[in-house]
């Protein structure tokens, strides 16, 4: 067993459509996949057609670069500019538009921007561009936070002085809880993240069930996964005992990762974080230990006070904050399509391959 | 940045493991994951293991559905 055939298997999972469609009330059932890479998933094996018209799945706020709020953006880009600087970053962050211009534009017009693969390459960079000042920015949830960790970890034991982590470090469950407290955003189930799962534990989802009645199955990326996923979310939904399901067992223990989540608190303290279209969240973030405040973009770089210039006009037509909140189906954004495509994003929705705009763009979801 | 596929473990040598699916082979980080042998599936994130595979789960959870489906 290789874990990813077996998990495919297309007699499995028609049972599984099969079972589901058996199985689902004629009332409206309101889904959010909170990871987008289950959002992409479900596209990408063609799954939503298989689900029965009264199940609706909405995108939620699981993409990093989604979620990092304008002015973190525009530092980025602000300071890539600045001389003897070398930006770090995930590919994902390059195309993200700013006020003015992205991270590929201004490496275009001669700035030092590398794409890295795993925090440890900013480690690397650092070491081997002695006289840069070598900047990387940090965005993620608790699935980046620990590699985010051991890199700090690394970069402290070697003692480097020029390299600084510019953190928007997210925490899943403050924001589903943000979410399942806003009316307007009305769920019947969360399927919740694998990875992000695979370190905080399954167990983690009990406050929202326990605190708002809303039911959760921690689900793996494989069609035979999010179904099953989907089949549990309905059938809490159908006997209306919300829940906790772990379908990723595989994966996901109850108490998650223990190591991993050591490795986070010794460098990481929760604090409120900024996301986009959701605004300040409490406990929603993670901020560097004083221990390691030295390698903080943040502080020791002055990043944090910096101003921005105001949005452009095109921007400010992007319904991303919606669509991250489950409110908006990204064609129902003015701009879907039309001025914003994959080719030329208005917002980071579009951008990003775990977008929920990207997604439906692609595969031409309506 | 969810990628999903599992990959084998061929060598581990310390902090780091050699590991291999579809004839992609990667060294990664495996600092996060206690008590790996050869064989063994893990989960990679940006050049970290972050967790392993239950082989006895991954059945559990086949199995189930194999039943219903009968």
């Amino acid at each position: 067993m290789k874990y990813v055939d077996e998990f495919r298997n297309k007699n499995l999972v028609q049972a599984l459509a099969r079972s589901i469609r058996a199985i689902t009330p004629a009332r409206h059932l309101r889904f959010m996949e909170v990871c987008g890479t289950h959002t992409q998933n479900f596209f990408r094996f063609g799954l939503r057609s298989l689900l029965p018209e009264s199940i609706e799945l909405v995108a939620g706020p699981g993409c990093p670069v989604c979620v990092s709020p304008q002015k973190y953006i525009d530092v980025a880009i602000r300071i890539a500019g600045a001389a003897d600087t070398m930006i770090v970053t995930f590919g994902d962050m390059m195309r993200v538009p700013g006020a003015n211009s992205t991270l590929e534009l201004v490496r275009s017009r001669g700035a030092l921007v590398k794409v890295a693969y795993s925090p440890s390459d900013a480690v690397a960079a650092a070491k081997s561009h002695p006289g840069k000042r070598v900047i990387f920015l940090a965005v993620g949830f608790e699935t980046t936070a620990p590699t985010i960790a051991l890199a700090l970890i690394q970069a402290k034991k070697e003692k480097l002085k020029n390299l600084f982590f510019f953190t928007s470090l997210k925490r899943i469950v403050p924001a589903m809880l943000h979410l399942a407290n806003d009316r307007k955003s009305f769920i019947d189930g969360f399927l919740c993240p694998g990875h992000v799962s695979a370190i905080i534990g399954a167990d983690d989802y009990k406050v929202i069930v326990a605190k708002y009645g809303i039911g959760c199955c921690v689900a793996g990326f494989e069609p035979v996964d999010m179904l099953q996923g989907l089949y549990a979310l309905v059938k809490q939904a159908v006997l209306e005992k919300p829940k906790i399901d772990n379908q990723y067992s595989r994966i996901v223990r109850p108490a998650g990762n223990r190591k991993a989540r050591e490795i986070i608190n010794r460098v990481f303290t929760v604090t409120a974080a900024q996301w986009r279209g959701l605004g300040s969240i409490p406990d929603s973030g993670l901020k560097l230990k004083k221990e390691f405040i030295q390698f903080d973009a943040g502080t020791a770089l002055g990043l944090d006070k910096a101003r921005c210039a105001p949005p452009a006009a095109s921007s400010l037509q992007c319904k991303c904050a919606q669509v991250l909140k489950g409110i908006l189906r990204p064609p129902q954004c003015p701009i879907f399509g039309r001025k914003c495509s994959p080719e030329n994003p208005i917002g980071p929705c579009m951008v990003s391959t775990e977008g929920a705009c990207n997604a439906y763009y692609r595969y031409q979801g309506k | 940045m969810c990628l999903a596929i599992p990959m084998k473990i061929k060598k581990i040598n310390g902090d780091f493991a050699e590991v291999e699916t579809g004839g992609l082979v990667r060294t990664v980080n495996v600092q996060m994951v206690g008590g790996l042998k050869k064989g063994d599936y893990l989960i990679i994130h940006a050049g970290f293991a972050i967790e392993k595979v239950d082989p006895r789960r991954a059945k559990e959870t086949l199995s189930l559905w194999h039943e219903i489906r009968r």
